[in-house]
């Protein structure tokens, strides 16, 4: 026997949402785990390694919760495949273990007598049995293994062996060699659903020995967090704090990279190098890794919120509260949370996507996620508005310059909500969206492990993904703005002798109808790699010298040169405009195609071409010209 | 003895305690579903005849969406999908 041949077996974790099924496999395979993607889809595939105590070596895998094998969502198409073994890409199961929380065991029987059909040895582990226990909840294992016939262990995920007797069983199972049987499950009827529920009712009934009482401190906590009027203020509170983490707590962070980065590209710039060399490490490559990293911060801190809220119980919560609100716009509840991260930026927030299950819902949502006013606008802004808007007052005590920025972001959002209103009819021709149907779970006190685990793997696998597709994208755009080379003894700025200022020349004739010079078109190029990189951009054409004053001087130059009409339309145009290509890149990531990289960006551009165009020449009749 | 007349839980106020008779689809004709997966999803989530639920919560704008216990768990859905669930009162 060569025992290094031998393929780990493969043990499956099925069970419906919030069963406690993460925390049960973060229990199982600690740091050994790694989370990655399905093959040609965005569902996340949980995978680990554990030894068992007879020093077996096993796969485990923590497959997408659901309520049936019946998959109504790409995620349950994987748990349902993977089960069937029907995943070209991964190995079949060996072993399934039905994960079901031992108080609220209803819907994960039904679920379990399905999973029998397969044919594939399982077993069922009681998952939290200490907070069943302390609601008085009295389970006969016994019965259980009996009626369901499978073998059923208990099992505390969060508590130091907690699962010594799940890992026990894990073994004797796997010693057993169980073999599959052919599949007997079909996708089930109505009746046939039926007919399972009653089953599992009747075994359910025959093993509760005790039925204890629901969990009060959940009852106590929603009459107050679900409270129609309390419960609005409440969620607002949460994320005002949660804005406010994402934008105040980064921003040092933020800063720190971006300086540690400036400093690098600085000794890169002084290194003994040739030009173009040079300039392609400092220009290309640095400032291209840096602004990915920069984003970080924001990253983590949003989705450790995001955790923090899904783990106690609150974001199925949010979503109830939210869910008439946004759904007058054509989106799902759940779209709240990800479109009010895009303020900070949008890619963490087209990240934060994955808590809507229903594909069309997410793709409105990654659509219009980006007409948010993100962070990197401000820079655009504050330099138009300073140079343009009068520091006066209106009606006395309102900033001209304050309310002109407020505008901004009231156009972002009634932007969004109405292409999502529009996508909803023209997309996908309904009028009446999926149906707001989901579990509200009992609250929990959240794991500091499993916190960390999740934030942990979502910043890689930030940084892995979007960081190859974004760095190719800075590295396109630096070639742009720096091929060809200015000739020998030439005064203008590099920058206009390149291919970047030949485009900007070459559209003129477009964006003359928005006001738009050649400056201000090359400036938009670099801007693609980030906006704010805009500001700068402007800055080299003009030839100011960079320094503490930059932005200051900048704008003066701009007040002298451009007309109010358009500075008016170049703001219109950051409103909409797809500016950013890390953004884009993470939609490529998140939709798993350039389909809908495609439409995000020609639906953007046609916008803001609109939204500048028309503002440039109301603003030119009312005389701003 | 009287019976108990019988509702849609999409009608039902807060409070409402009561206990499944019948799944009623022609009654949520506008969810954008066909009936037999709607009915499909109520099932699954453990809306099955002879089971007790109760209107737990419900949201500021007409009242909707609405939490319902049903059994031992806590289901969140719209009125308009709802009203295809019948129950009679059991308080």
């Amino acid at each position: 026997m060569n025992a290094a041949v031998e393929l780990a077996p493969v043990v499956a974790l099925v069970g419906n949402p919030n069963c406690g099924k993460t925390a049960l496999f973060n229990a199982l395979t600690g740091s050994r785990q790694k989370v990655a993607n399905y093959p040609g889809v965005t569902v996340e595939k949980k995978v680990g390694r554990l030894t068992t105590p007879a020093g077996r070596s096993i796969e485990i895998v923590d497959l997408p919760g659901t309520y049936s094998l019946r998959a109504r969502s790409p995620d349950e198409e994987i748990t349902r495949d993977a089960v069937l073994g029907r995943l070209a890409t991964e190995r079949a199961p060996d072993l399934i273990v039905c994960v079901a929380d031992a108080s609220n065991l209803r819907l994960a029987l039904r679920l379990a007598l399905e999973l029998k059909q397969v044919g594939r040895p399982v077993m069922m582990s009681l998952n939290m049995m200490d907070i069943a226990r302390k609601r008085g909840i009295e389970i006969d294992v016994e019965a259980l293994e009996r009626d369901l016939g499978i073998p059923v262990v208990g099992s505390i995920a969060v508590r130091r062996g907690g699962i010594d007797a799940l890992l026990a069983a894990l073994d004797t199972r796997l010693a057993a060699n169980p073999t599959a049987s052919a599949s007997e499950w079909r996708a089930p009827d109505a009746t046939a659903l039926r007919g399972s529920q009653r089953e599992a009712d009747r075994v359910l009934g025959a093993a509760i020995r005790k039925a204890g009482h629901l969990d009060p401190g959940t009852a106590k906590a929603d009459a107050v967090l679900l409270h129609p009027v309390a419960g609005l203020l409440i969620l607002l509170a949460i994320l005002f704090v949660m804005f406010q983490a994402v934008f105040a707590w980064a921003s040092p962070l933020m800063e720190a990279i971006s300086e540690a980065f400036t400093w690098l590209g600085a000794l890169v710039g002084e290194a003994p190098l040739p030009e173009l060399v040079r300039s392609f490490l400092k220009d290309g490559l640095i400032a291209g890794v840096g602004s990915v990293i920069v984003f970080l911060p924001q990253i983590v801190i949003l989705f450790f919120f995001i955790l923090l809220l899904e783990d106690l119980g609150y974001m199925a919560r949010a979503a109830f509260l939210m869910d008439r609100i946004m759904g007058g716009a054509g989106l799902h509840g759940r779209a709240f949370i990800p479109l009010l991260s895009s303020f900070a930026c949008a890619i963490p927030g087209i990240m934060s996507t994955r808590v809507i299950d229903d594909r069309r819902d997410r793709l409105t949502t990654i659509l219009v996620a980006p007409l948010m006013t993100c962070s990197a606008r401000i820079p655009v802004y504050t330099l138009i508005i300073s140079a343009f808007i009068p520091e006066r007052e209106v009606w006395g005590f309102i900033g001209l310059q304050g309310l002109v920025m407020f505008g901004l972001y009231a156009a972002g959002i009634a932007g969004a909500l109405t292409v999502s209103f529009v996508a909803k009819r023209l997309f996908w021709r309904t009028t009446a969206g999926e149906p707001f149907m989901l579990e509200l779970p009992d609250y929990k006190i959240p794991q500091a492990r499993s916190l960390v685990f999740g934030v942990w793997s979502r910043a890689l696998a930030f940084l892995k993904r979007a960081g190859t597709t974004i760095l190719a994208m800075m590295i396109l755009i630096w070639a742009l703005a720096s091929f060809p080379q200015p000739p020998e003894g030439a005064t203008d700025p590099a920058i206009d002798y390149s291919l970047a200022a030949k485009i900007g020349h070459a559209i003129e004739p477009v964006t003359m109808p928005l006001g738009f010079n050649w400056q201000i078109n090359v400036a938009l190029i670099p801007g693609m790699a980030a906006r704010e990189v805009a500001v700068g951009a402007l800055g080299t054409i003009y030839a100011v010298d960079g320094g503490e004053e930059a932005s200051e001087k900048i704008g003066r130059i701009l007040a002298d040169q451009w007309p109010l009409a358009t500075a008016l339309a170049l703001l219109a145009w950051y409103v909409f405009a797809p500016q950013c290509a890390s953004t884009l890149a993470v939609i490529r990531r998140e939709t798993g195609g350039w389909k809908w990289v495609a439409v995000t960006f020609f639906y953007m551009l046609a916008l803001a071409y609109a939204a500048a165009l028309a503002t440039y020449q109301i603003a030119r009749a009312l005389g701003a010209g | 003895m009287t019976t108990t007349p019988t509702i849609a839980l999409g009608d039902a106020h807060v409070g409402f305690r009561g206990r499944i008779t019948a799944l009623d689809l022609a009654r949520a004709p506008a969810v954008g579903l066909p009936p037999p997966e709607l009915e499909r999803r109520l099932i699954e989530l453990g809306f099955v005849e002879g089971a007790m639920v109760e209107l737990l919560h419900q949201g500021l704008f007409g009242g909707d969406p609405i939490a319902v216990r049903v059994a031992a768990t806590t289901i969140a859905l719209r009125r308009r999908e709802a009203m295809a669930v019948m129950v009679t009162d059991q308080s």
